[in-house]
Order: structure tokens, then sequence, then C-alpha cells
């Protein structure tokens, strides 16, 4: 933080937003990683538990956006101080969202594991999940620290993921042609895949507003994009 | 839909700003002690310029340089040259007076002469010799009146004093009787500190009107209203011209660490 302002209490009431964005990213960290390890583990309990957990990133979201809203009105803040309120606001939508993901993936726990050897499948998206969790570790970092050169080189690295889940699509696609039993549980693991895409995606929005608080400026609006799975398609069968 | 002709001639001045008024290395002594050092700033035509900076930081005086209220000032030197549409304001062969029409005032507390509204607008263009007769006094204000949002307000009692108006309106008055000279410039010297919010809203609003035909320059201890009002900030300090540039930026992103601390509060 910049040195002090001359009332006090404007400077708590911001440390007061930092604080709770960085418990709510230690929160979403944490659902993710344990969703993905229940999804690995086969554990319903976990899942179980990760599911009930998103209600206090709600709530964390709602409480960012009332007190940003009341120093708004109370401060009216400029420059600075203006922009990390609306990257508050910003951000504790983001870790919200980040919550429904990590949330769902837990839904989906159980109907994973109707099939019968999803071991393998699983790992694939250990991997991903492992991307993700760091981007979304280090863009925390980024935003504790004001870092512009770390939320930067975050953005850059969302390709990896984008490249990853666009493989493990490929992968699964091809269970799912191997042995039609596997369809369900395969669909499950796809939108699993894509949870944690699009969690790698919300860390990515992340690194672009610390990079506005930070500097006042706006990253180019063109970002790396690799995910082709868009445009994939299966091979009619015969055709391999 | 066509643009009507302000629209066009605002979109042209901020495309291709003219200057209106250009302050080159001004320097100002009270005495020996130095108020201004080496100030450089242009003020754009048909825009609102606000100066800002803590109390002593030398912006109340950089305005009082434009039209020569300086020189009431004994003691006080200006030094460098001001240019009122490329000609030095300073040069002998300038008329104040003629300055001052050209270049009006508003000041903090509004100071209406004890006198009747009617009076307050036609002693100006009167003693300028613009008016004559009484139809053209009538004339002008309707027309000052009218231009400073005030004349419904006041149109039933033109011949009560000025001073029985409330303090918004007499700030509306004062703005009146500058306009009544037929200004180029008006310069307005923090202009709404004395007012309740709804009075100063209605100022607001009228220095956004007004800058359709006039330029003006406005001190102002309110950032958000620097913010509302202001096309172009230049932020004093200790004197100096710290930062001059297009509001918005001033407001969300300025250059220097000093406007920062200013504007977000953690001066000192």
């Amino acid at each position: 933080m910049p040195e002090a302002h001359t009332v006090t209490s404007y400077d708590d009431e911001l440390r007061f937003l930092v604080r709770r964005l960085s418990e709510m990213g230690g929160i979403a960290e944490r659902m993710v990683a344990d969703a993905v390890a229940a999804l690995v583990n086969a554990d319903t309990a976990s899942a179980q538990r990760v599911i009930s957990e998103d209600l206090l990133l709600d709530n964390g979201e709602r409480e960012v956006y009332d007190k940003a809203v009341i120093i708004i009105a109370k401060r009216q803040p400029m420059a600075s101080d203006l922009r990390e309120i609306i990257g508050s606001i910003r951000i504790a939508s983001d870790l919200e969202r980040v919550g429904d993901l990590g949330k769902n993936i837990a839904k989906r726990v159980i109907a994973v594991h109707t099939m019968a050897q999803p071991r393998k499948l699983v790992r694939g998206l250990e991997h991903l999940a492992e991307l993700a969790l760091t981007q979304l570790k280090e863009v925390l970092d980024a935003f504790a620290t004001r870092s512009p050169t770390l939320a930067n080189s975050i953005r850059e690295r969302d390709e990896e993921i984008d490249a990853i889940y666009t493989s493990l699509f490929r992968e699964l696609l091809t269970y799912m042609m191997e042995d039609p039993r596997n369809i369900t549980a395969c669909t499950h693991l796809l939108f699993c895949a894509k949870n944690i895409e699009r969690i790698g995606d919300h860390a990515t929005n992340i690194a672009e507003t610390v990079y506005y608080v930070a500097t006042g400026e706006q990253l180019a609006a063109e970002r790396p994009k690799d995910d082709e799975t868009a445009s994939m398609i299966a091979p009619p069968p015969g055709a391999a | 839909m066509s643009e009507s002709a302000t629209e066009k001639a605002l979109s042209a001045s901020m495309e291709r700003p003219e200057i209106k008024m250009r302050g080159t290395n001004v320097s100002v002594f009270y005495g020996a002690k130095q108020a201004l050092y080496d100030v450089n700033l242009d003020v754009r035509e048909n825009s609102v310029t606000a100066l800002i900076g803590p109390s002593g930081c030398g912006k109340s005086t950089f305005l009082r340089c434009l039209n020569r209220m300086n020189d009431t000032i004994d003691i006080c030197r200006v030094t460098g040259e001001i240019t009122l549409d490329d000609e030095n304001i300073y040069a002998p062969a300038i008329d104040v007076v003629e300055l001052r029409a050209r270049v009006g005032m508003v000041f903090q507390k509004p100071n209406p002469f004890p006198k009747s509204i009617y009076e307050n607008i036609v002693y100006g263009p009167r003693i300028h010799g613009q008016v004559s007769t009484r139809a053209e006094m009538d004339e002008i204000v309707e027309r000052s009146l009218m231009k400073a949002g005030l004349f419904n307000e006041v149109k039933d009692r033109l011949h009560e004093p000025g001073t029985g108006l409330s303090g918004g309106q007499q700030q509306r008055l004062c703005i009146a009787r500058a306009i009544a000279v037929s200004p180029e410039v008006i310069l307005m010297d923090e202009p709404c500190s004395a007012l309740d919010p709804i009075a100063t809203a209605k100022v607001e609003e009228l220095i956004d009107e007004l800058r359709v035909n006039y330029t003006i320059v406005i001190v102002t201890h309110s950032m958000q209203q620097a913010a509302r009002v202001s096309q172009r900030t230049a932020m004093f300090h200790l004197g100096n011209l710290v930062e001059e540039g297009p509001t918005e930026k001033m407001f969300t992103n300025p250059d220097t660490k000093l406007t920062q601390d200013y504007i977000t509060g953690r001066f000192g």
C-alpha cells in the first residue's frame, strides 16, 4: 500500500477490502484443490465439504461490494484509490466465480466414479488443475504486491492451460469412442476440465485487473488463445 | 441527425485547441517572497481549466495574474509573460480597465454591490460605455440573468437589493454581472465554497453552459468539483506548476506522485 491517508479510517477501510479479498482468494484456492483431490480419490465427503464452502465466497463477494459502495459514497476516492476499489469489486466477482466452478467439479465426483476405471483419465485433469491453481496463487501474490510485471507474465501463461485443455479434450473424445460406456464419466470429466480452464481465465481476468490497479493502464485487448476445442470434431466411427 | 452548430464548434475546438491565454515563465513576488516560480501554462479557448493544489500553492496568485488583479497589491511584482490572444497583457499600452472587461472575475464570497439586482448588472456595461438607453439596459439585464440561469427566479424583483437574494442566487448574480460586460475569459476563485450543494450544482451546471461562449479558469479546493466541471486541470504546489493535463487523466491516473498524493488525500 502507498503511504497513509490524512484520514486514517480511510486506510482501515481500504485495508479491509484487501484483507477480505486475500481471504476469499485462499478459500477459492482451497476449494479448487480439494474438489480436484476429491475427484482423484473418489472422496465424496470431501466433495460435499467443498460444495458447502461456496457460501463463504458468496458472502465475501457481497461484503466486498457493500463496503466498496460505502467507501465510494463516503470518500469519493480518486486516482489509485479509485482504481483499487473498482479493482476489488472485479476481483471479488472473479473469485466468487472460481468458487462456483470448484463447487461444480465437486458435484460431479459421484457421477464420475460410476465408471470402472476413471483413474488414468483423472490424471490429466490433475495436471491441468495444478497449472490453474499456480496461476490463481500467483495472481493473488501479484495483487498483494501490486506487481504489474507478475500480473502480465501470469496472463501470458494462460496459453499453457488452454493447450493442455485442448489435448485433454481430444483424449476424452478418444475414450468415449473406444467404449460408449465411458461416455457418462467422460462427459462429466470434460465439464470438469472446462471448469478448470475457466478458472485459468478468471486468474487472467484478475491479472488484468491487478495490472490496471497498479499502473492505471489497460493491457492490450488481445491475449494468447490456444483453446481450439470450439472447432474440434470427432472422426466418424471406422475412419481411423 | 445533425449536430448543432455549438456541438460542432465544441468538437472542433477539442481537435485543434485554440490557446486563449498563455503564461510563459510567470513568476510572482510579494516583496522579497517569491510566490510563483516560472509557471508555463496555457488556457484553452471554450474550455474550463481548473487550478488545484493545497493552500498557499500559488493557484489563486496565478489566477489573479490573468487579469492583473495583483496590480492592486503594492508590493506585488510579476515577471514573465502572459498573453491574451497573443497580446502581452502586461505591455505598457494595455488599458487595465479594458483588460478586466475582457477577463472578468467571480470571487469566493458572493459580493453584489449594495444596489438593486438591475443596477448590479448594468453598472459594468454603463461605465464601459456599452449601453446608454433604457431599452439597451433592459435587454442586457434580461440577457445576462438568463445566461446565469437566474432570470426566472428574480424577474419580478429586479429593483430589489441584490444583497437580499440567497447565497447561491447572489453568486449567480455576480456571474451575471461578470457576463454583462461581454468578457472573453471568466476567472472564478472558489466560486462555490460559500454555497450549499444545491446552489453549487446550479453554478456547476452554469459553468458547463458558459463554456460554449467563454473561456473559464476556476480555482477550487474541491477535487470532485474540478473533476466534474473542467476539461483541463493544473496542479500547483509551493509556487510551482507540478502537472497539467486532461482532467480525466489527472483524476484517474496522474503522472506525478505529488498530484496523486494530493488528490487522494495523502498530503503532508
